[in-house]
């Protein structure tokens, strides 16, 4: 199986699924009478009304191609695009609706009309931003605001206009800026869905093609690419996934749709394919929950709470994602200054019990495990609190490297002699390998390495056995290149 | 470019050369940086093209690759129009040109190198997967194949760059400052390399600015300052003459037409 093909058939399965939701529960004919929020959370959940379960079936559609979409989106580093587009297809409302309205009185609020106003206006408006960064100096940021603000203008314009010379039903059209996702019709979502079905179908197919674009446009251009062709396309599925969300969400808040779920994937994983996955679920997920809380809480706008929903999933992303989560990260960081930690005690150890050793012997690993170690012994290698070494000891000991002899007495065990051993070596090395390479005075070599043995990968390591390993073949300890 | 054009080109430059450039000018953002290159590269030999900064060396390879437009001039690699020949050449642009903080692998690099030759929509399939990892394996990163590639060196990254090239099995290499900022690991990694595509036929033109370096690494040498000072076998052009004529600072004339040129070009 390959992977666009398994992914195909777990869209395949969404939607069938969704169909069949759609098609075989019971109709619903009592669906305004509902009461308390319990019953109508149940009612909603149930999906017994119609129009919830075609509303749900339609947003959670848009919110999956959002996404996907705000992956590309995210990486290419298009999400203020996003807003743009939003903001400037409302000029597009404004004169699709005018058109519509001067051709054939009463059919101003036709969807697909004014949907293809948005898009093209959106399309316009994205364009733009292009070409003032291309053709004048404007930089990015101006440039965006500069497209936003005034395709906004003229689009608030037009409303105003709009709503004078109307004869009261045009009112339905405020609904593009803030979003109205009750207002949906069967036939809208239908239109909706197809739309997202195709965004998803689109950039699952140009996977591949469109992770070239976003990572390295020069390279495949150079490679034959029809890079401006592929760019427009992702424009295209960034506007169209902005004029779905129209109605739903609203186009103040319609960039939240691709980019929150987008942002909110990336610290989970640092694999392309996975986040889009995440990102897809979620947008589906932070869309039903939206239309699940306006449905129960019919105070509640569903838009806003689409994007409340997804910025919830973000902050827990946020927190505690496994790749880049802040929460993950600072485990990390502990987790590594619990090994600095001990290596700075397993050192102090090593030269503790060196320092009786007459002069040209080398202390073995096997000879450390019967000596005895003191706090006030091990407080006197560093300049660090009795605290610090306390607690230092106390985790060796969990960890098997010390065990604790009578009442204040310490020895290492095999374990904690022969890490000792290495501690002792790597920092040496270090050192020996700063002097002789990198001239570095020998007084200022111990506080060098201090730092730099902590993050010493395998690697380096290997480098450093290159370059000096052959002198202290063994595992020798080379004496300290300093008083200690 | 026209049949005949095209016939007259043919005429003037050798048809056995890999990169034919005739009398190219090229403008970046509006300001000429390139005058007139008229060169024809050597087959089967490593060229390092040298030059100071913004002598446009990075633009050269550009403005071959059709990266950046050409004010004039025209450009055949391996006797055809660029696209036709595109399978054959492999570029290597400078490490500091992506993102490397993109969500995706070192295989995962290394596999954009095959996808023109996947296709559209088509999913990278084992067999390809299999010959990123032995490009990998030829740079000595095979063991960090699944790694992000943030978490390699740069010298690691740069080879990772490397390895996409090599997987395209090219017969033209275009590489953009590979030599810089790397490990002396990588760096003999990539002379090993470049000394392995030289005896399998190939040849690389190669983007360089250690002066050091130049006769041990090369065959030939571009030396570059917004016109071509001198090109040629190593021992016979990198001589101190052509060296001074080319990081001296006679080119200050050249420099202000071409500001001046993008003041007018842009109606200031």
């Amino acid at each position: 199986m390959t992977g666009v093909s398994r992914s195909m058939s777990f869209f395949k399965t969404i939607l069938f699924l969704l169909v069949v939701i759609a098609i075989f529960s019971p109709s619903d004919l009592l669906a305004q009478e509902t009461r308390s929020v319990s019953d109508r959370l149940i009612r909603t959940l149930s999906l017994q009304d119609y129009n919830t379960r075609i509303v749900l079936m339609g947003t959670c559609l848009l919110g999956i191609s959002g996404g996907v979409v705000g992956t590309f989106m995210l990486l290419r580093k298009r999400s203020l695009v996003g807003d743009v587009v939003g903001h400037a297809s409302l000029p597009g409302i404004g004169i699709a609706y005018l058109v519509m309205e001067s051709i054939e009185p009463g059919s101003g609020k036709s969807l697909p009309g004014l949907l293809t106003g948005a898009f093209v206006s959106g399309l316009c408006g994205a364009l733009c931003t292009l070409a003032i960064k291309h053709y004048t100096r404007i930089k990015d940021d101006a440039a965006l605001a500069i497209v936003l603000s005034i395709f906004f203008g003229v689009g608030v314009a037009l409303f105003t206009i709009v709503q004078r010379m109307s004869t009261g039903n045009a009112a339905g059209l405020h609904q593009f800026v803030f979003g109205k996702t009750s207002s949906l019709l069967a036939n809208d979502v239908k239109l909706f869905a197809g739309l997202a079905v195709l965004v998803i179908l689109v950039t699952v197919f140009l996977f591949k093609e469109m992770t070239i674009l976003s990572f390295d446009q020069e390279f495949a251009h150079a490679q034959g690419w029809p890079v401006l062709l592929l760019d427009s396309l992702l424009m295209g599925l960034i506007v169209l996934v902005t004029v779905i969300g129209l109605q739903s969400v609203g186009l103040l808040l319609v960039v939240a749709l691709p980019v929150i779920p987008a942002a909110a994937a990336r610290f989970w994983t640092d694999s392309l394919r996975t986040m889009s996955w995440i990102s897809a679920a979620i947008g589906g997920v932070s869309a039903i929950a939206g239309v699940i809380l306006s449905a129960t809480f019919p105070l509640l706008s569903t838009g806003p709470m689409i994007v409340l929903s997804g910025s919830l999933l973000f902050t827990i992303s946020m927190l505690f994602g496994t790749q880049r989560g802040v929460i993950t990260r600072l485990r990390r960081l502990r987790i590594s200054r619990i090994r600095h930690g001990r290596l700075d005690l397993l050192r102090a150890c090593y030269e503790h019990l060196e320092q009786n050793l007459p002069e040209g012997m080398m202390l073995h690993s096997d000879q450390m495990t019967d000596r005895m170690l003191t706090l006030n012994s091990l407080l006197s290698r560093r300049t660090w609190k009795p605290a610090r070494v306390q607690s230092l000891l106390n985790r060796a000991i969990r960890d098997d490297l010390l065990i604790r002899q009578g009442e204040a007495g310490y020895q290492l065990t095999a374990e904690g002699a022969t890490k000792a051993v290495r501690a002792a070596r790597n920092h040496r090395m270090w050192e020996l390998f700063l002097i002789r390479y990198a001239e570095i005075a020998p007084s200022h070599v111990d506080r060098d390495a201090d730092m730099i043995e902590h993050v010493l990968s395998p690697e380096v390591l290997e480098e450093l056995e290159t370059a000096l390993g052959q002198q202290y073949p063994h595992l020798r300890v080379p004496d300290s290149p300093h008083a200690i | 470019m026209s049949q005949s054009q095209l016939e007259q080109m043919r005429a003037e430059h050798p048809a056995s050369s890999p990169l034919s450039i005739h009398d190219m000018t090229v403008a970046y953002q509006r300001k000429p940086v390139l005058w007139d290159i008229d060169y024809d590269a050597p087959a089967g030999k490593l060229v390092a093209i040298v030059g100071p900064n913004g002598a446009g060396k990075s633009t050269l390879i550009k403005a071959a690759l059709d990266l950046v437009p050409r004010i004039s001039g025209m450009v055949l690699m391996f006797g055809q129009p660029y696209g036709k020949e595109r399978q054959r050449i492999a570029y290597v642009p400078q490490r500091g040109s992506v993102d490397w903080d993109f969500p995706v692998s070192a295989r995962q690099v290394v596999e954009m190198g095959l996808y023109r030759k996947i296709g559209w929509f088509r999913p990278v399939t084992k067999k390809y997967k299999q010959q990123a990892l032995e490009a990998l394996d030829r740079v000595g990163l095979v063991d960090y194949a699944d790694r992000q590639i943030s978490q390699l060196s740069g010298g690691q990254q740069q080879r990772v760059f490397l390895a996409r090239a090599l997987v395209q099995d090219a017969d033209l290499y275009l590489m953009d400052e590979p030599f810089i900022g790397v490990d002396a690991a990588t760096e003999r990694a990539i002379v090993d390399l470049l000394r392995e595509l030289r005896s399998a036929g190939k040849t690389a033109l190669v983007v360089h600015h250690d002066l050091q370096t130049v006769t041990e690494y090369f065959d030939e040498v571009m030396l570059l300052n917004m016109r071509i000072v001198a090109a040629g076998a190593v021992e016979e052009v990198f001589t101190e003459d052509n060296l001074r004529a080319t990081y001296g600072g006679k080119l200050a004339l050249l420099e202000q037409v071409g500001h001046r040129m993008k003041l007018s070009e842009m109606g200031e």
